[in-house]
């Protein structure tokens, strides 16, 4: 089991850390740092729904919630068993992390689908 | 050491001594504490998912959604969490392209292509989609 679902999590794990690297700095500066202080005028609601409504915009955005959140579950998984030396807690502590990752996926395919 | 015919075997293993280490041994060393900083930067990269996910519900659930979001992300409390969370992304973004010739080793005709080459592609990219997605972002 293990041995045929471990280059699967790393890969998951390498790609979502590669697209968090190259894509995250520049969303999360403008969305939580330059826009909410006020350093930029964020775009009015419409462009921003109109640009969320593309089709291409969709599938970007799911890429970039969905393996993201599997680069986490997988380092996060590592750090909980070496960090805080919880190697016994394996099986629990990866179906939270995994499954976590799982959930923030379905919900994100679910909100893009449901926007109009 | 002993051949086969001589081996013999005692019935208990003995017990290995392990040193016993604390849960705070990442902070005993530079190195360790850099180790685990930089793993817990996949931290900050599910909380901006989480933040990505719950603007795109606000966006579909209507301008005033939206607005409300757009407030909340105006607390000061959430500015120095985004503050946190994106120098922990910086650093996520640094060492991951540092590492990133170590991971692969790209060939070139038979010959390995350096290491800072590499490293500095993955920078070189950065860069471009870093602009790229300012200039659709704010428009």
């Amino acid at each position: 089991m293990t041995r045929t679902k471990t280059p699967l999590l790393w890969f998951l794990f390498s790609v979502g850390g590669t697209l968090a690297a190259l894509f995250i700095p520049v969303h999360l500066f403008l969305m939580g740092l330059a826009f909410p202080a006020g350093w930029l005028q964020a775009p009015p609601y419409e462009s921003r729904l109109a640009l969320v409504k593309h089709p291409l915009a969709r599938l970007y955005l799911f890429v970039l919630i969905s393996f993201p959140l599997f680069h986490w579950a997988h380092r996060f998984r590592y750090t909980l068993y070496d960090g805080l030396k919880l190697k016994h807690l394996t099986e629990l502590i990866a179906v939270i992390c995994y499954g976590s990752a799982l959930a923030g996926s379905a919900a994100a395919v679910y909100t893009l689908w449901m926007i109009r | 050491m002993n051949g086969p015919s001589q081996a013999s075997y005692s019935r208990y293993h003995p017990k290995w001594y392990r040193r016993p280490v604390s849960v705070w041994w990442w902070l005993e060393s530079w190195r360790f504490t850099k180790f685990v900083l930089r793993e817990l930067t996949s931290v900050a990269v599910g909380f901006f998912a989480l933040e990505l996910l719950l603007e795109i519900r606000a966006l579909g659930r209507g301008p005033e959604a939206y607005a409300r979001f757009l407030a909340r992300l105006g607390n000061p409390l959430l500015i120095v969490l985004n503050l946190l969370a994106f120098v922990f992304v910086l650093f996520h973004s640094i060492t991951w392209f540092n590492l990133a010739p170590k991971a692969m080793q790209v060939r070139l005709r038979g010959r390995r292509v350096p290491d800072s080459a590499i490293a500095g592609a993955n920078y070189a990219a950065w860069v471009v989609i870093t602009a790229a997605l300012a200039w659709m972002l704010l428009r």
